[in-house]
């Protein structure tokens, strides 16, 4: 039961990052320079006297300039314009009265667009990082279980190194070595690439156990014997028996990825601010100390985050999957 | 037993060499230096050759690193450009810092997670159904999410105060709070787990069942019998953690502002202030071999048949 739960909500995660330009009402640069921090709008089905109408909201309306308080304008109704410019739902004053369903941040930009084109961005850049951690990690676990001898040692030995080191540091490290500043492009396929240094070694050290022990068995002599080439072994009949140990790690790595994008974002070495990632929405929330008692609003990119890993984490549980130290985290 | 020390012995050293070695190099390879960072932009080429000379820069890495090395063969890890301090003055002051958080949260997550482990793992019903959801959604909460979410709760009550380390000891502990739970509630969570499993497969054990049978009761045969078998499991894993405990709280000193050796590594990796970089990680390094040696000791107290095998396998 709570694994189709969280498989219905990674569902959901999903779908939303692929449609965010259709679900979102706006673009994820779009800012209203009058509503800095104002707080969301909630959609009314009724007005103050009662009468029932087809969805609408109410503008903000700023009280304190200073202090950025912002009030309903209660005189006005806004209705909610569907299906218009290609998007699912916006306000049909956007210029006076955007349809901000969570909030706006400091630049007076949509919180819940950026949190959908984020999503693109931040699942997007695990899934690659997951999909690289994959290939990099069976291919040396491959070659150390199947070759053997030094370089089984070698590897193995280099893999363990890594992994003893907190993964967080060691991604710091190699991030540091690149340009501060790199076009976004760049930047993701850099970030997926570190991510992917650091992951595949979990996966190397289970492929090369299970690579050396299927290689004794008598399919597999059989296979050599009939004339197999090493190439063939390994991707028909060795690498295969690995599948099941492959998906679980990739399910483990995937929440590990998400959280390690946000960290570097928030300290300032992922994604830099005008893109929208989960990360770089916390880094942007967190430059502003009043964020925590009178803009929660801008702490949404976290809760989506532990939507997201929660969702993992129960279609993991239910799966039977081993409750694996996962120090990546 | 001497000799597997000396292994892991070595294998620590070696630990804090490659660590710093490799650290020092990557700092220095990163584009920019301290020069580029610090000067202003329109500052001379001769005034930042000048500096560059000053700070050492203008030499090859190889040669830096090697001037380095033999220096800190005598405990002289180099000055810090940005504090314009010697590196081993400024690192003791905020390691102590990290290891005071990072061990107040092990106590944490050993102090919650295991009594809650052995309880979850030992009966059926709705407290252990409640114990096990509780930990899911912890382990869905790493210490990024975990610490915004106690600094959110923190800044809504204003229960504890957040920045800084406080002043007189009761004042600290009050200011340890927020990053210590932010780091030691996932990790509970981890134990929890990990000793809810273990518990499990203990209890199954015919020992047990012949307890029982002998009238012993349940609750001395859960806490006394089937306890130390089911801790290996939760002592083999006290080596990784000490890995996320510095991950853990190099986040968390973001977060909440705590001055420890993470802020300040982030500080110099800005800065591209490497000496200071590579102080840094050979510190962290040197904690971790230390948890690791510890940890590998622990297991062999807790399960003797463990310093054998790893005996055979190094």
């Amino acid at each position: 039961m709570s694994s189709r739960i969280g498989a219905a909500v990674l569902g959901i995660a999903i779908a939303t990052a692929v449609a965010a330009p259709f679900l979102a009402p706006h673009a994820p640069g779009d800012h209203a320079d009058r509503l800095l921090n104002a707080p969301p709008t909630v959609p009314h089905l009724r007005d103050d006297s009662g009468a029932w109408h087809a969805p609408f909201i109410y503008p903000w309306q700023l009280v304190n300039q200073l202090e950025q308080r912002y009030e309903q304008d209660r005189s006005k109704r806004v209705p909610l314009a569907w299906l218009s410019n290609g998007r699912l739902v916006a306000s049909s004053d956007d210029a006076q009265a955007p349809l901000m369903l969570l909030g706006a941040d400091s630049f007076g930009r949509d919180v819940f667009s950026r949190v959908l084109f984020g999503a693109r961005l931040s699942l997007g850049l695990a899934a690659v990082a997951a999909l690289g951690a994959m290939l990099l990690g069976s291919a040396i676990g491959a070659a150390a279980g199947y070759i053997g001898g030094v370089w089984d040692d070698v590897l193995m030995r280099t893999t363990d190194f890594v992994m003893v080191l907190p993964a967080i540091y060691v991604a710091l490290a190699l991030r540091a070595v690149l340009p501060l500043v790199l076009p976004p492009r760049t930047l993701f396929a850099m970030l997926a690439g570190i991510f992917a240094v650091v992951g595949a070694p979990f996966i190397a050290r289970g492929v090369r156990a299970i690579v050396r022990s299927e290689r004794r068995l008598d399919y597999a002599s059989a296979a050599e014997a009939l004339g197999a080439s090493d190439a063939r072994l390994l991707t028909r009949h060795l690498l295969p028996a690995t599948r099941g140990f492959v998906v679980v790690q990739i399910t483990l790595l995937v929440p590990a990825f998400i959280v390690a994008e946000a960290t570097l974002s928030y300290v300032g070495l992922g994604f830099p601010d005008p893109i929208a990632s989960w990360g770089t929405m916390l880094h942007d929330a967190s430059s502003n100390l009043r964020v925590f008692a009178d803009f929660p609003w801008l702490l949404s990119p976290a809760v989506a985050m532990f939507l997201v890993v929660f969702s993992l984490n129960l279609v993991l549980q239910q799966a039977g999957a081993p409750v694996v130290y996962n120090e990546r985290s | 037993m001497s000799r597997y020390i000396v292994r892991r012995l070595a294998f620590a050293a070696l630990l804090v060499i490659v660590v710093s070695s490799a650290s020092m190099i990557l700092a220095r390879l990163a584009p920019g230096d301290y020069v580029d960072l610090s000067l202003p932009p329109e500052a001379s080429a001769e005034a930042k050759a000048q500096a560059r000379a000053r700070l050492g820069l203008d030499r090859s890495i190889g040669a830096q690193y090697l001037e380095w090395l033999g220096a800190a063969i005598r405990l002289d890890f180099g000055r810090s450009f940005l504090y314009d301090r010697p590196v081993r003055e400024l690192i003791p002051g905020r390691a102590a810092n990290t290891a005071v958080l990072a061990l107040t949260a092990l106590a944490v997550a050993t102090l919650v997670g295991l009594p809650l482990g052995v309880v979850s793992g030992s009966r059926r019903g709705p407290l252990s159904g409640t114990i096990r959801f509780i930990s899911l959604v912890l382990l869905s909460m790493p210490p990024l999410l975990t610490s915004l979410f106690l600094v959110f709760v923190a800044a809504r009550t204003g229960w504890f105060p957040i920045g800084g380390i406080g002043e007189s000891v009761l004042d600290r502990l009050h200011h340890l709070v927020v990053p210590a739970m932010a780091i030691g509630l996932p990790l509970a969570a981890v134990l929890e787990r990990l000793q809810a499993q273990a518990m499990g497969e203990v209890i199954g054990a015919p020992f047990v069942l012949a307890a029982l049978a002998r009238g012993v009761t349940r609750s001395r045969v859960v806490w006394h019998s089937a306890l130390k078998p089911s801790l290996r499991h939760v002592a083999a894993v006290y080596g990784l953690i000490v890995g996320s405990l510095l991950s853990g709280s190099f986040v968390v000193e973001v977060i909440t502002a705590w001055p420890g050796l993470g802020s300040l590594m982030l500080d110099a990796l800005r800065a591209r202030d490497i000496y200071l970089v590579t102080g840094c990680a050979g510190t962290g390094a040197l904690f971790l071999a230390c948890g690791t040696l510890f940890s590998d000791l622990a297991l062999g107290v807790v399960d003797p048949r463990a310093s054998e095998r790893v005996q055979e396998a190094a």
